[in-house]
């Protein structure tokens, strides 16, 4: 007789997720961030198929706006994985030239709701993970495991799929598909206790060091790649060299960085549980539409 | 506003790895609170979070400012706006789905599901409790065990849950009154005990002050003598360790076959433990073999238990797929396609007795018929009532036919192998859920007796290829005079055939039928039976009835064989077959002397892909009988 602990019975459930969808989807795929969470998800595909690889492709909607560290990790990554990386790009925005600084929101639309409902139709996928928590965001906290979406890839919240017990209906009609949260009952600190546990190789702008940073709008940015700022933003920002690391990663300027010493697991572990302030709150994403951005969002097919 | 903390925090700062390795060890208790619209629910999972530390300084400022626009507490911190999260919900001030909270203690982390205590919603409820280990019902301690308490308490018990806590809230306005508490405790006793509830934990709390959450007992409750309800659920047992002691049971989910070396079935342990050397069964198959290895990508172990994913190996070649669970040899689960259940029906729709469904359990799926319900519950006074089908949050007892035997275990006995959801094959909704209770009948009692003269040997005597020509269509499109006259066609050309016309079997076959919903579905499923038996004869044949629900004339094609069945459909436009109404029904349908008539107040499903479609507004009858003879050659 063996209690598991809380870690383990989370993987087990993860992995009877992973299984379900590759038993009953037709074409399903698995959308990788190159963020902290997706190493997570990435992980423990490997180890629900083992010794199989995991029988899907990767695939990473970009924006061409991702630090050059995630780049390099997401090649690496998908190749131990022995996975095949699809990469997808908006042909549209790249053409307009979309950017965080000119366009503000319609960055985010373009390149990751757009991008990715592009990338589905195109490659005809019927299920796509994603590594998205129910601990995130308030509106997530009600989200199934099993997702459904309508051919147009929209959300109702109201006619969702009632979930019982690891029971899950994947059974769609042509044209739809079901986005899957393998990590829906995993918290913020689970997500780090695993990492560290099973020892999985994260972006390391998740630990401190020193960066090239700059001030816009009142955060702290990372200036990544100093050229293309200049030539977007029009003018040279003033860098300072600043001990940061970043709580969450998504587009470079869009991601604030936090001043921190953290350089270890064991330490950014200890800054999370000490800080005070919630994880998506370096992202601007959830503060318009009076606190219902996140819903919004993902009604009209925001992953 | 007391604010207790747990003493983790110092260990963070101070040893962080301390405080690692012990949160590294931490069990996971799954539990559901339950109470009415005002009994303070939000409040306590607020609470809860609040003092675990999972709110954010970000997320209180923002609950500040929320508290004091929207809020219902004055001045105070409303932790229910924390908690109820959509826009429509937020504006009305009811949570209407099933949200899953997070937080943690020294002992244990916890996920708690939210369900909603308002009339129309026990699909969430039995939704949130199907997960759960533990249920806390709350009830106002001002206004005591409402008919709420004893619908929530009863689906908790219905769902298998072992650990219930009559959360007694909102203290604090009912003077900390153990009297109060005594009575409360008492009355729901009496429930308890009447329908089977075998033992609860009552704790006086007030989620809004703090009292009895974390420490016991608070000032204002010196007469109470349990523990706080922080203490109760970090040391309540885990169904998941009790699971470990029942026999061995694994649900085949995928098999892992990444080269001709290498063969495993993958799954998630639903109870007991194996280990490599222990012989198993796979059923229903009933094919022995012992396990060889359990391979995980850490390593092989000794050992798997209930909750884990794992993959076997086996020491011989023997068939199992997905859908098939490798048991413990000795006491393998039954196989069986009669069930009688309870079941919760979960959509706007309701359940249609006769109507195929696909049923899912474990990672079995087959389709499912439902008869006529036995009885409803009236989940507020557990009264039995009858009932002809089963509505919106509804719950019965009815009799299951699969289409082939499932192995299951009583839900009593087995979550994992006794409960199951059903899901609509048109809509592809999960429409219902339900507990099987016990098999009807030992399916393995009932068998195929094989005949030595086979359906092949029929149909090559009349030298023709059986088939099903269906003709679907409204009323007075014309589907009996074209199958009659494609039957004179094939008469000619000498094949054997026969027509089965709806009127003429609803004078002696179906004469017991009406036409209502059900009665209809029951119709075509004993002309389907028919039409499988004439085709094992060598028959061709053609069928002309409504037939206006896509489900069952999907389940007819699923009765033949494949390829053999072919639908035909009669497509004439509403306006056209009401204007010919050669027996005069549309008049009176539309006077209102004739119910439930398909097109007026009866709906038809018209076919998305049939494999003949005739126009009889453009087509004449031979016309439209020729091209069928032309698309159904050849014959043999």
């Amino acid at each position: 007789m063996r209690s598991l602990t809380h870690l383990e019975r989370l993987e087990a459930e993860s992995i009877h997720i992973m299984r379900e969808v590759a038993a009953e989807a037709t074409k399903p795929v698995m959308l990788y961030s190159v963020g902290k969470d997706s190493a997570v998800m990435l992980h423990l595909a490997k180890k629900a198929f083992y010794p199989s690889p995991p029988p899907f492709p990767l695939m990473h909607v970009d924006t061409t706006w991702k630090f050059q560290d995630m780049y390099a990790l997401r090649e690496k990554a998908a190749q131990d994985a022995g996975m095949e990386l699809l990469v997808w790009q908006n042909p549209e925005a790249q053409e307009r030239g979309i950017n965080p600084f000119d366009h503000g929101p319609l960055h985010t639309d373009m390149w990751k709701t757009q991008g990715l409902k592009q990338a589905l139709d195109h490659h005809g996928f019927d299920a796509a993970f994603g590594g998205a928590r129910r601990d995130e965001e308030k509106s997530r906290a009600k989200e199934r495991i099993f997702s459904f979406r309508t051919a147009n890839h929209g959300w109702d919240p109201k006619k969702q799929r009632p979930e019982l017990w690891n029971l899950y209906n994947a059974k769609k009609a042509k044209g739809e598909s079901i986005r899957v949260f393998p990590l829906s009952n995993w918290t913020e600190l689970d997500i780090w206790q695993y990492i560290m546990a099973e020892n999985i190789e994260i972006v390391p702008l998740y630990f401190a060091a020193k960066r090239p940073t700059f001030e816009y709008e009142g955060g702290l940015f990372m200036a990544d790649d100093l050229e293309r700022l200049e030539k977007v933003m029009g003018h040279r920002p003033e860098i300072t060299e600043r001990s940061v690391r970043f709580r969450t990663l998504g587009c470079f300027p869009l991601t604030g960085a936090v001043e921190s010493e953290a350089s270890t697991l064991a330490e950014v572990v200890q800054e999370m549980l000490l800080t005070t302030t919630s994880e998506r709150q370096g992202r601007v994403i959830d503060q318009d539409e009076g606190g219902a951005g996140m819903e919004k969002k993902k009604q009209e097919g925001y992953f | 506003m007391t604010s207790p903390t747990y003493e983790t925090d110092a260990l963070i700062a101070e040893d962080i790895d301390a405080y690692l390795d012990q949160h590294q060890n931490k069990s996971l208790l799954r539990f559901i609170t339950c109470g009415s619209v005002d009994d303070g629910k939000s409040t306590l999972i607020g609470r809860l979070l609040y003092d675990s530390k999972m709110i954010f300084e970000d997320q209180l400022a923002a609950l500040e400012s929320d508290s004091k626009r929207v809020g219902t507490q004055g001045q105070e911190i409303d932790f229910a706006l924390l908690v109820d999260g959509l826009a429509a919900e937020r504006e009305q001030g009811i949570t209407i789905d099933v949200a899953y909270r997070f937080f943690a203690t020294e002992k244990r982390k916890f996920i708690v599901a939210d369900t909603p205590g308002h009339e129309q919603y026990t699909r969430n409820m039995v939704t949130g409790a199907s997960t759960a280990d533990l249920a806390v019902i709350l009830v106002d301690a001002r206004k005591g065990v409402l008919v709420q308490t004893r619908r929530h308490s009863y689906l908790a018990h219905l769902l298998g849950i072992k650990h219930l806590v009559l959360a007694v809230n909102k203290m604090d306005l009912a003077d900390y009154s153990q009297e109060t508490f005594d009575q409360i405790v008492a009355e729901y006793s009496a429930f308890a005990e009447e329908i089977g509830i075998e033992e609860f934990t009552a704790i006086p709390i007030s989620g809004f002050k703090g009292d009895n959450i974390t420490a016991a007992p608070s000032e204002n409750t010196p007469w109470y003598s349990g523990p706080s309800l922080i203490d109760h659920l970090e040391t309540v047992e885990i169904a998941n360790v009790a699971a470990q002691e029942k026999p061995f049971r694994m649900p085949v989910q995928w098999v892992n076959r990444p080269n001709l070396d290498f063969r495993g079935f993958s799954g998630l342990i639903g109870s007991g433990t194996v280990k490599p050397g222990d012989v198993v069964r796979v059923v229903p198959s009933g094919k022995t073999s012992s396990v060889k290895s359990i391979v995980t990508f850490d390593g092989e172990l000794d050992e798997g238990v209930a909750g884990q994913s794992v993959t076997l190996t086996l020491e011989d070649e023997i068939d199992c797929s997905r859908g098939d669970v490798i048991s413990a040899a000795e006491n393998p689960p039954e196989a069986s396609d009669q069930f009688e259940a309870t079941i919760v029906w979960m959509d706007e729709e309701a359940l249609k007795p006769g109507r195929g469904y696909w049923l899912k359990l474990a990672s079995q799926m087959v389709t499912a018929t439902i008869q006529e319900p036995k009885y409803e519950i009236n989940v507020n006074t557990m009264q039995h009532l009858a009932a002809k089908t089963l509505e919106l949050n509804s719950i019965g007892v009815a009799e299951i036919h699969t289409e082939r035997p499932i192995t299951f275990e009583p839900y009593t006995d087995s979550r994992a192998l006794g409960g199951f959801i059903l899901v609509d094959k048109i809509t592809n909704a999960t429409v219902g859920a339900g507990m099987l209770h016990f098999s009807l009948r030992r399916a393995q009692n009932v068998h195929w007796q094989a005949t030595t003269i086979t359906r092949d040997d029929h149909a090559n005597l009349k030298n023709q290829k059986p088939r099903v020509l269906w003709f679907t269509g409204l009323s007075g499109s014309g589907k009996s005079t074209i199958a009659n006259a494609v039957e004179q066609r094939l008469n000619l050309m000498n094949r054997h055939t026969f027509l089965l016309d709806g009127d003429n079997v609803r004078h002696g076959l179906n004469k017991d039928l009406g036409f209502t919903e059900a009665d209809r579905i029951e119709n075509i499923r004993r002309v389907g039976e028919v039409a499988k038996l004439m085709t094992d004869a060598g028959l061709i044949v053609l069928t002309a009835f409504i037939s206006p629900f896509r489900a069952e004339r999907d389940l007819v094609r699923s009765m033949t064989d494949e390829c053999e069945f072919i639908e035909i459909f009669v497509d004439t436009p509403l306006e056209v077959a009401e204007q010919r109404d050669v027996k005069g029904l549309y008049k009176k349908a539309r006077s209102g002397e004739l119910k439930n008539f398909t097109g007026i107040d009866s709906p038809y499903e018209a076919p998305e892909q049939p494999e003949i479609r005739v126009n009889t507004v453009e087509m004449t009858v031979e016309e439209a009988a020729d091209h069928i003879i032309n698309a159904i050659m050849p014959l043999k």
